[in-house]
């Protein structure tokens, strides 16, 4: 149902129920989050949007299963993970959840087919089956011409493909985007927006995004809005950047002539 | 994960800091090398001793005047009173040891050996005819003298291996030649087998005659009775298993003969082979623990070394950990790849040290030939052993560290 493209599944991604977060800072309690209730359904591109202090990022690391509530109800794909210990986290983290970085977070030293390969290794997924499905992420971030490469012999969008691509790879629930622009140029981060885009429209992968930068927010039909550890807005609207505004033809034109990834991805560019 | 995978990943991060890796495996490299060379060299030399006195016969006892627990000579209290043939005869006929079956004398000294203005110092052993029978020794070329050529003082002489090459070294046959001993003519009878180098010198370098010839025509010190003195009785033990028995039986027999009283100490001393192979066992169990120590020595400090060595590992790879940890590796995870970057650490270093070790014990048998240094599978898996345990001590709590890290912590870390 993850990979459903319609928005009426019964089930969400993300359901949270009055989500909680209290730190213990010295003898000062901190409320990071203050009552949350929030769903995401699949196929969805989201943007949760806050100042710094806001409570975004704790709400991030809520969501991405880093961390967990101190009161409330997480459920992914109908799954209660509010209470789960470390060891099962990091089990749900590596089959529901791909994470994107601002500072793209690639091992040094490392080829970029053995960076997508590595949420595999910790799956138990074979050596032979790591590398056919690490080649075929690479080939749908549009990098099927540099497996071999290392980080440092890759631009700073090339890089964050990779990082996506290492994203995708246990065809997740969910894409969970931290700043995925912060560290790019503008015409770079239009692209990576777009690639985004087009993995939302093509595979209906629900996307996730924490972000304080409102470009981000015109590329997304949904934008929640946190403030005090609290959700202060939560709006939908049509994406006004990027290549939503093609969604219809696009995804008549992707179900009708896309039998290959690559194919998909070829249509998806020249659509772009 | 499995452990080929976390195995591949630590060779990877190994490799990356090669120098580093290098430096930190240098403690276990030259405490392993010292240990594996030291042990196959220690184990050569206790070979090369055994096997010197295995040759002198088990079943061997060897009566010396003075008593060696005193001391060395000149240290001794007690006075040195010599042998004589007198307790020879008293020790082979008497009947009061029965456990001998013979008892053999020696005298040595040093002589000069010539041949065709050819001379050489040699070790001169003035012996009786029982000699090689006693002492388990053969001639390569003719016989040992007789009991006739004993009693009639008979100017023969037998040449040890190496002499018999330097007197004639173009291999003539030596019987009936003539040769000079302390400038008196001599007829060559035999030469006897190579014993190769032993205890008080190199037993080939040497000219064995009759004792009688010898004490009257060579060396003329006698005892204060006007006895000849001896360097040495051999006597051999009929049973080996008795010869605690025949130990005793002589010691009395001795002390009677020379008059100690009771409760004295004895002025004479008597060694079996077991007597001297285990006083080498002592010191070479002395050295063993030695070489324990420096092993564990080093092996702590190549342990602490790698210690560090992780730690700062862990904290440089924080993010990297951070993000193993997001895509989706358990602590155990964690814990396995850092573990076993710590043994391969040590590991690596202990077989590069055994390789060390092994080269070293090679040129020191290679250089000196007269032992073999081996290095025993023992010594190699011991030192495997130590290796890995001091990489699993000494990794165990970096890597905790590492599985500890909470995952948002760690990805944030700059």
């Amino acid at each position: 149902m993850a990979e459903s493209k319609n928005g009426d599944d019964s089930v969400p991604v993300v359901s949270l129920r009055d989500i909680k977060k209290i730190y213990q800072m010295g003898d000062v309690e901190v409320q990071a989050l203050n009552g949350v209730d929030l769903d995401i359904w699949p196929a969805e591109m989201i943007a949760i949007m806050g100042p710094s202090g806001s409570g975004k990022s704790t709400l991030m690391n809520v969501i991405g299963c880093l961390d967990v509530p101190t009161h409330g109800i997480y459920e992914i794909d109908g799954q209660n993970v509010s209470r789960m210990k470390d060891d099962d986290l990091a089990a749900i983290r590596c089959r529901k959840i791909g994470f994107v970085f601002q500072n793209f977070n690639l091992l040094a030293r490392t080829t970029a087919l053995a960076n997508v390969e590595l949420p595999l290794v910790y799956a138990g997924v074979s050596g032979s089956e790591r590398r056919k499905r690490a080649v075929e992420s690479l080939n749908m971030v549009g990098l099927g011409d540099r497996l071999h490469h290392k980080p440092n012999e890759l631009s700073g969008g090339q890089q964050q493909r990779v990082a996506i691509a290492r994203a995708l790879i246990n065809r997740p629930s969910m894409i969970l985007a931290d700043e995925p622009t912060g560290n790019l140029d503008t015409k770079t981060s239009i692209e990576i927006m777009e690639l985004f885009q087009r993995l939302n429209l093509e595979r209906g992968i629900t996307v996730v995004f924490v972000t304080h930068n409102p470009e981000t927010a015109d590329f997304v039909e949904r934008v929640v809005r946190i403030r005090d550890g609290v959700i202060e807005s939560d709006q939908r609207r049509p994406a006004t950047a990027g290549i939503h505004h093609t969604r219809h033809e696009l995804e008549v034109a992707s179900h009708a002539l896309a039998a290959t990834p690559a194919e998909a991805e070829m249509i998806a560019r020249v659509t772009a | 994960m499995n452990i080929f995978e976390a195995i591949r990943i630590a060779m990877r991060a190994l490799a990356a800091n090669k120098l580093r890796s290098i430096l930190t495996m240098l403690g276990i490299i030259i405490g392993v090398g010292a240990v594996i060379a030291l042990m196959s060299i220690g184990r050569g030399v206790e070979k090369y001793v055994t096997d010197q006195f295995a040759g002198l016969g088990s079943n061997l006892l060897f009566v010396a005047p003075g008593n060696l627990s005193d001391g060395p000579p000149r240290l001794r209290q007690t006075a040195v009173k010599a042998l004589t043939m007198g307790d020879v005869v008293a020790i082979s006929e008497s009947g009061r040891v029965p456990e001998v079956r013979s008892a053999a004398a020696e005298y040595q000294t040093f002589g000069t050996v010539a041949r065709n203005g050819k001379d050489l110092t040699v070790q001169v052993s003035a012996t009786t005819p029982n000699y090689t029978e006693v002492r388990n020794w053969n001639t390569t070329i003719g016989n040992y003298f007789t009991q006739a050529d004993f009693d009639e003082r008979q100017r023969v002489i037998l040449l040890g291996a190496d002499a018999y090459k330097e007197l004639f070294p173009n291999g003539e046959y030596p019987i009936d030649q003539t040769i000079q001993l302390n400038d008196l003519n001599f007829r060559v009878i035999g030469v006897m087998e190579s014993k190769g180098g032993g205890p008080g010198g190199n037993l080939d370098k040497s000219a064995f005659l009759p004792l009688t010839t010898g004490q009257d025509r060579l060396f003329k010190k006698k005892t204060v009775n006007g006895q000849y003195e001896l360097s040495v009785i051999y006597a051999s033990v009929e049973n080996a298993d008795h010869m605690d028995a025949a130990q005793q039986q002589i010691t009395e027999l001795m002390r009677e003969r020379r008059g100690i009283k009771y409760l004295a100490q004895d002025d004479f001393s008597i060694i079996s082979q077991n007597d001297i192979i285990s006083v080498f066992g002592d010191i070479l169990g002395a050295l063993t623990i030695f070489l324990g120590a420096i092993a564990a020595i080093s092996l702590l400090v190549g342990g602490i070394g790698i210690m560090n060595i992780m730690l700062v590992s862990v904290t440089e790879r924080t993010r990297e950990i951070g993000l193993r940890k997001a895509v989706g590796a358990k602590r155990a995870d964690v814990l396995l790849q850092f573990l076993i970057e710590a043994v391969t650490l040590a590991v690596v270093g202990g077989v590069i040290g055994i390789l060390l070790g092994w080269g070293m014990a090679f040129g020191v048998s290679t250089a000196f030939d007269a032992f073999d240094a081996v290095v025993g599978v023992d010594a190699v898996l011991t030192s495997l052993i130590f290796s890995m345990a001091v990489g699993l001590f000494f990794g165990i709590y970096p890597a905790y560290r590492a599985s500890r890290l909470n995952p948002i912590d760690a990805l944030r870390y700059e």
